[in-house]
């Protein structure tokens, strides 16, 4: 028998409507989710299965819908909500950042808010600075929302499934790149063998993608793929890459992280979202507090330099990590 | 109202220029994507949202704007930027990610920013409508007679900064104009099921406004409201919305399946072309032959091919230029 294979997008289509099939409190919300079956495929076929009590295409109000999510969250609904792109999150931001994070703690845990916000991310194709952010660092920097970041269609099966009946707001972002969209260039790591029966994946659990002895690669979504690339063109050079796929930022698995530093004694952190005070500072700084001793080399950081994201593609091609520019700055690394 | 000529024809001139721009990038936006399409291929790569359709709306607004009244606009920039004078090689070059495009290649189709038509716009829906209050308050506050205007699409008509917006305006008696360019659609979803009311011209009310509706085909219905509005504006005696009902012909952007539309709707909407409304209204007059319009068509053409001529051999900017401009 051959291998049911999916794509990103339909992997996470599925994962709801089982979720759905399986917990009437789940329904789903945002811009063009019903019928168009959301922008980039997440929501497919969703509408014809549930119906639109289920499914509700929302008008572009995305502080109301996000914040009605809280609301019905609060009153034991599990909502799914989609922020089309997270360069919009903007409009919602009271609600996202000051609401959803903060309620359950600041009830002292009496309210919980039991919703997923999911949010397509990243760039590459020219959507220059409004539609082509990643931006994950700036929620992971506001304590109270779990993030979630997968890079393949098993992943993100797991994932939003474990996010949906998990108590807390969850923040699901998933790349365009790696959705697996026919009219997005063509990724052949979209696309993969996914289990049609259920199945969770542990929040926390970061996977070791590729085994290495010189380095550790830290990464997620897209970059675990551009990653994985350098790394073959590495081997070809000699050297050895871990590539590590951290699949969520809240909760870290900080003890992957650092077992692998004590064994390669070098790390390069690829971050697709912006350079300062996020991702790559943050995991930079838990190798120094946790395994300064056995560094050889000081960390590596690649990510997009502290600027927007322009729109003409060689500028573009400067800002957004590269297959090259990791082989190079690995190079670099090891070198020194 | 009994319009001149003169007026007539450079509302038809406009229109037909618009539409010329729109349709060759249209045509452009697809080389090098097919046969498989790859929104990230080819000379204009990246989302891409046209204004054919709606051109009555730009043309019979922008008619009554100096080019030092701030005008902002949408995801759906062309038509308006184009009926308020840019330069049009520096914004082909934009769309094209050139060095000599409006902001050197950095903006895009989405966000073009000319400051000698006071122009601005953007990705975000809704972003731009606080800005034209913004200006407004800054006419205000100098004792100017400019006037803001901002363009914005029904869909946006539900967000906060619409509703904000617009009542800062009213509060504050600003002199800008709220242009609701009702084609329909929001992306797939229809107005019926994102909007409490059947107009967004009854929201005007709400605020204490003047707000009308007009046929947004029609380049002379909206011309005329525009110039109330307009004027009343310049007048100091502060803001009023204009609902301009108008089809969009080419989806939401390039490559949309239109899955949602009803079977007809398209077909009986291009009866209703505002090149061939203003059209008949100028033949009606004797005030246009089908000889001259054939080459009011050729003059756009031309047009439209020098600025595509130079942006094609505009030299794009350096990669090491994405770090520059991030500050004033
Ligand atoms: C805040 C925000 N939400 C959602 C979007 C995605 N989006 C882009 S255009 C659009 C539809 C806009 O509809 P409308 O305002 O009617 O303008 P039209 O496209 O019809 O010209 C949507 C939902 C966005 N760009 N910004
Ligand atoms: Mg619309």
């Amino acid at each position: 028998m051959t291998e049911r294979l999916l794509t990103t997008s339909k992997a996470i289509a599925e994962a709801i409507a089982q979720e759905m099939e399986r917990d009437d409190s789940v329904f789903v919300m945002g811009e063009d989710i019903g019928a168009y079956g959301g922008i980039f495929g997440a929501t497919e076929g969703l509408l014809q299965k549930f119906g639109p009590e289920r499914v509700m295409d929302t008008p572009i109000s995305e502080m109301g819908f996000i914040g009605a999510a809280v609301g019905a969250a609060t009153e034991g609904m599990r909502p799914i909500v989609e922020l089309m792109f997270v360069d919009f999150f903007g409009a919602a931001m009271d609600q996202i950042y000051n609401q959803m994070a903060k309620i359950p703690y600041m009830s002292g845990g009496n309210t919980k808010v039991p919703m997923v916000l999911m949010t397509a991310i990243g760039g590459s194709y020219s959507d220059a600075a409004q539609h082509s952010q990643c931006l994950y660092g700036l929620f992971a920097h506001t304590p109270g929302i779990k993030i979630v970041v997968p890079s393949s269609p098993y992943d993100a099966k797991g994932l939003m499934t474990q996010a949906i009946r998990d108590d807390s707001p969850v923040m699901f972002f998933f790349h365009k790149g790696v959705q697996g969209l026919g009219w997005m260039t063509p990724n052949p790591r979209a696309t993969a063998h996914v289990p049609e029966e259920s199945y969770t994946i542990p929040f926390g659990q970061a996977d070791v993608k590729r085994q290495g002895q010189d380095l550790t690669i830290l990464t997620v979504s897209l970059m675990v793929h551009r990653s994985l690339d350098a790394a073959e063109k590495l081997a070809e050079q000699g050297i050895s890459a871990e590539v590590i796929d951290l699949r969520t930022l809240v909760p870290l698995d900080r003890e992957t992280i650092v077992n692998s530093v004590k064994k390669t004694h070098r790390v390069l952190v690829v971050d697709e979202d912006y350079l300062s005070y996020g991702m790559s500072g943050e995991l930079t700084a838990i190798v120094a507090e946790e395994a300064l001793d056995y560094l050889d080399a000081a960390p590596k950081r690649l990510a997009v330099p502290d600027v927007p994201i322009p729109y003409s593609r060689p500028m573009e091609k400067y800002v957004i990590p590269t297959v090259d520019r990791i082989v190079a700055t690995a190079k670099e690394l090891v070198e020194s | 109202m009994a319009l001149e000529k003169e007026t007539l024809l450079n509302l038809y001139r406009n229109i037909v220029l618009i539409r010329t721009f729109e349709e060759r990038v249209g045509e452009m936006y697809y080389e090098d994507k097919l046969p498989a399409f790859d929104i990230a291929a080819g000379p204009i790569p990246g989302e891409m949202h046209l204004y054919s359709g709606q051109e009555a709306v730009a043309a019979g607004v922008c008619a009554h704007l100096r080019p030092d009244d701030p005008v902002t606009s949408t995801h759906r920039p062309h038509g308006h930027l184009i009926a308020k004078g840019v330069d049009l090689n520096a914004m082909m070059a934009e769309i094209f990610g050139k060095k000599t495009g409006l902001c050197q290649g950095k903006g895009g189709h989405m966000h073009l920013f000319d400051p000698a038509t006071h122009f601005g716009c953007g990705g975000i829906v809704g972003g731009g409508i606080p800005h034209a209050v913004g200006a407004a308050l800054a006419i205000k506050k100098r004792h100017e007679d400019r006037v803001a205007v901002s363009f914005f699409g029904e869909g946006a008509a539900n967000i906060g900064a619409f509703h904000e917006s617009i009542n800062l305006a009213a509060v504050w008696k600003l002199p800008v104009v709220f242009v609701v360019e009702d084609n329909l659609y929001a992306i797939s979803v229809p107005k019926e099921a994102s909007t409490s009311v059947r107009s967004n011209a009854e929201r005007g009310a709400a605020y204490g406004i003047p707000a009308v509706q007009v046929d947004g085909q029609n380049a002379v219905a909206v011309y005329e409201a525009a110039k109330e509005a307009i004027d009343r504006a310049r007048r100091g005696e502060g803001p009023s919305l204009i609902e301009a009902i108008c089809y969009r012909f080419r989806g939401h952007f390039e490559g949309d399946a239109e899955g949602y539309l009803g079977a007809d709707e398209k077909s009986t909407w291009k009866e209703k072309d505002p090149i061939n409304i203003l059209g008949a209204q100028l033949k009606e007059q004797g005030w246009l032959t089908d000889a001259e319009a054939e080459a009011i068509q050729a003059e756009m053409t031309r047009r439209v091919a020098a600025a595509e001529t130079f942006a094609r051999e505009s030299p794009y900017p350096a990669p090491e230029e994405a770090l520059e401009n991030l500050f004033a």
